[in-house]
C-alpha cells in the first residue's frame, strides 16, 4: 500500500531538511514541471488526476484553480496555504508541516507555477510554533538553493514566499476570511461571488488550498493522475490522512487509501473501544459533520459515500462518541466552541448559536422542558444552508441535527429526569 | 530641537507623540512587516503582535500610538484588535496557560484538570494570579487529539495531561 504524503514522516526521525528531502526524490517534481510543462498543463493534470480539496469542502482542485485568469500579463496573483488548522478533533496538517515541510514548500511552488503566481503565503496558525520553526527553516533553505526567489532554477520563474502566523479565531480558517486576516482587518468571510479566483488577496486573483492538498501536488505531477486514482478502489482518487480521537485503544492518524472504512479505522487502526466504553457514534471529519452510527460502520470514508450516508467526510479525522459520555453534553461543548467562534457578521449566527448553546446547558442543568428539543430544531433549520455568509452555522448545526436524530432519547430523559443522567461521570458543567 | 523643523504644527505634534510611544526597536521590526505588504494598514495585526511581543498585552496608549504608526484610527485598530483572542488588550501574567476546551479533550476529561488549576492558582478561565504569575485561559482545539487532553503554556505543548501531571508541570514556570 502506498503513502506518499507520510512515507518520509515517522516519530523516530527528525523531519527531513533539504538535503533529506532531495535524496528521497524532494524537488524533482518542481524541476520537471519547469523544464517540461507550461502552467496549463500542470493545471490539467491535477483536474485528471480528481484530487479535491482536503480542508473540508471536497472541491476538484484543478478544477479551482482553472477559474484563475491566465491571460492578464504581469498581473499580481497569489497562492496560499491554508495552514490554519482549527477544526476540533482535527489533527492531521499539523503532520505534514512538523513531519516534511519541503513536501509542502514544493506543492506550493509547482502550484503557484500553475497559477503563473508570483506571491505565496503560509497562513499557519499560532499554535503550531513546532511548524512555524520548521517551516521558516525549509523556506530559508529554499530560497538559499534556488526554489524560491527570482528565476526559479534558471527557469525565469519568480516566487516569493512568507509565513503568516495568525492571532487565534477558528473563522480565519474560512478562504474568504482567511483573506482579510491577511489584509490585517476583522476576520469576517466575504460574499461569493466574486470568488477568490477572480478577486481574492487585496483584489487580485488568489488560490488557497489546504496544506494536505497541496502536499500531493508533487507527487501526482511524479506519477501521474491515473496513479494517484489507483491509490484508492473508491470513487475519490488518492489516499486521505485519516484520524480518530476519544475513547479508543489506540488514538492516532493514518495515511490510508480514500474510501477506508469507519470500520477498519475503529476497529483496526484505532484498536477499538477502550475497555468499559461502548462506542455510541462519531463525527467523522471534525466538529461540523453529522453523527454517524453503528449502522454506519462498513460505509466507504469518502466524499460521495460519507455524503450519501447524511455526512461529510470533512477533514478526515474522527471524533468518537462513547456511552460515558453525555450527547447533550458533547453537543453543547460542541456548540459553545462555534457560537464563539462566530465571528458575529451575520445574525443567525450571531444570534442563533449562543441561542442553541444555552438550550443545550439549561438540558444539562436539568432546566429543559419538552418544547426545548422543538426550538433545537427549529434552528438546525433557521441556522442551515442559504441563511449565512459562510459555513460557519451550517456546519454548527451537523452535529446537532444528527443527535437530535440518533440520541433523542437522551435528550428526552433530560427533561424527563431534570438532570443529566452522566453527571456522575462527567463532573459539572 | 527636531520638532521646530516646520512642515505644519498638527504633523509635527502627531510625529513626536509617536515617537514617544513606540520604541525604536519596534518601529523597525513594524517597518519590515509594512515592507512587505501592498497597503501599509494590511500590517497592522503584524504590528499589534510585535508590540505585544515586547510588553505583554497592548494597552490602550500602545493601541492608540500603533494605529498614529499605521495610519488608522484607534477604533479601527482596536476593532481588529478585539477580533483576535490572543491580542490581549488586558494585563496578563507572565506565563499563559492555553487550556484546550474543545471536543475530544471534553470527552477525555479537559474538566477535571480545570478544577484542579482552579483550586490550584485560585483563578477561574480569564483571570491571573495576584502575584501576576499565571493567566489561565480556555482556547480552542490545540490539534493534539490523538494525546488529548492537552494544554499549551506560552511556546510549550504538554499532551496526555494528567491532574498528577499539572503540579510538575507548573513548577517549571516561575
Amino acid at each position: 500500500m502506498e503513502t506518499p504524503l507520510t512515507q518520509h514522516i515517522s516519530a523516530s526521525r527528525p523531519p527531513l531538511n533539504l538535503r533529506d528531502y532531495e535524496q528521497v526524490g524532494g524537488y524533482q517534481a518542481l524541476r520537471k514541471v519547469l523544464k517540461s510543462m507550461n502552467p496549463s498543463e500542470v493545471t490539467k493534470t491535477v483536474q485528471e488526476s480528481d484530487l479535491k480539496g482536503r480542508g473540508g469542502a471536497g472541491f476538484n482542485t484543478g478544477m479551482k484553480w482553472s477559474f484563475v485568469p491566465m491571460n492578464d500579463g504581469e498581473m499580481t496573483k497569489y497562492l496560499i496555504a491554508n495552514a490554519d488548522e482549527m477544526e476540533p478533533g482535527t489533527f492531521k496538517d499539523r503532520l505534514l508541516l512538523e513531519g516534511n515541510p519541503h513536501q509542502l514548500l514544493e506543492g506550493m511552488i509547482i502550484s503557484a507555477f500553475a497559477i503563473q503566481a508570483n506571491i505565496s503565503y503560509i497562513f499557519l496558525r499560532w499554535a503550531y510554533k513546532k511548524a512555524a520553526r520548521l517551516v521558516r527553516h525549509a523556506m530559508d533553505e529554499a530560497y538559499a538553493a534556488g526554489y524560491l526567489g527570482r528565476n526559479i532554477l534558471d527557469s525565469g520563474y519568480n516566487l516569493e514566499m512568507y509565513l503568516h502566523t495568525g492571532v487565534g479565531r477558528y473563522i480565519c480558517g474560512e478562504e474568504t476570511a482567511l483573506l482579510n486576516a491577511l489584509e490585517g482587518k476583522r476576520a469576517t468571510p466575504r460574499t461569493k461571488p466574486p470568488f477568490p479566483q477572480v478577486s481574492g488577496l487585496f483584489g487580485k486573483p488568489t488560490i488557497v488550498n489546504n496544506v494536505e492538498t497541496l502536499c500531493n501536488i508533487p507527487h501526482i505531477v511524479n506519477n501521474g493522475a491515473d496513479w494517484f486514482k489507483g491509490l484508492s478502489p473508491g470513487s475519490d482518487a488518492g489516499t486521505k490522512l485519516y484520524g480518530v480521537s476519544g475513547r479508543v485503544n489506540n488514538p492516532g492518524l493514518w495515511e490510508l487509501p480514500m474510501g477506508t472504512t469507519m470500520r477498519e479505522l475503529i476497529e483496526g487502526r484505532a484498536g477499538g473501544m477502550k475497555e468499559g466504553y461502548k462506542f455510541r457514534g462519531a463525527l467523522p471529519g471534525g466538529a461540523s459533520t453529522d453523527f454517524l452510527v453503528d449502522q454506519h460502520f462498513d460505509i466507504k470514508m469518502d466524499f460521495k459515500s460519507v455524503a450519501a450516508a447524511g455526512s461529510r467526510l470533512g477533514t478526515g479525522t474522527m471524533i468518537v462518541l462513547d456511552d460515558r459520555t453525555c450527547p447533550v453534553g458533547f453537543v453543547h461543548n460542541l456548540e459553545h466552541f462555534f457560537a464563539q467562534e462566530s465571528c458575529g457578521w451575520c445574525t443567525p449566527c450571531r444570534e442563533g448559536l449562543p441561542w442553541t448553546e444555552k438550550i443545550l446547558l439549561s438540558l444539562e442543568r436539568g432546566e429543559g422542558r419538552p418544547e426545548d428539543l422543538k426550538l433545537l430544531a427549529l434552528h438546525t433549520q433557521f441556522l442551515g444552508p442559504g441563511n449565512t455568509f459562510c459555513a460557519l452555522a451550517p456546519g454548527a448545526m451537523e452535529p446537532l441535527q444528527s443527535a437530535l436524530k440518533y440520541f433523542r432519547e437522551d435528550f428526552e430523559r433530560h427533561i424527563n429526569e431534570k438532570k443529566c443522567p452522566w453527571a456522575k461521570d462527567h463532573g459539572t458543567h | 530641537m527636531f520638532w521646530q523643523i516646520s512642515i505644519g504644527e498638527n504633523v509635527q505634534v502627531r510625529l513626536l507623540f509617536v515617537l514617544n510611544m513606540l520604541t525604536a526597536e519596534e518601529i523597525t521590526e513594524i517597518d519590515h512587516e509594512i515592507a512587505l505588504v501592498p497597503i501599509r494598514r494590511a500590517a497592522c495585526i503584524e504590528a499589534l503582535k510585535i508590540v505585544q511581543q515586547h510588553r505583554g498585552w497592548i494597552s490602550d496608549e500602545s493601541l492608540r500610538a500603533i494605529a498614529e504608526y499605521m495610519q488608522m484610527s484607534p477604533e479601527e485598530l482596536d476593532s481588529v484588535a478585539t477580533f483576535y483572542n490572543l491580542v490581549f488588550r488586558k494585563p496578563v501574567g507572565r506565563n499563559i496557560i492555553l487550556l484546550c476546551d474543545s471536543i475530544t479533550c471534553y470527552v477525555m476529561g479537559y474538566e477535571k484538570l480545570y478544577e484542579h488549576l482552579k483550586a490550584k492558582l485560585r483563578i477561574s478561565f480569564g483571570e491571573t494570579t495576584a502575584d501576576g504569575r499565571f493567566t489561565l485561559l480556555p482556547n480552542a482545539c490545540l490539534g493534539t487529539c490523538d494525546h488529548a487532553p492537552a494544554l499549551m503554556i506560552n511556546n510549550e505543548l504538554y499532551r496526555n495531561v494528567t491532574r498528577e501531571d499539572l503540579d510538575g508541570i507548573l513548577d517549571g514556570y516561575k
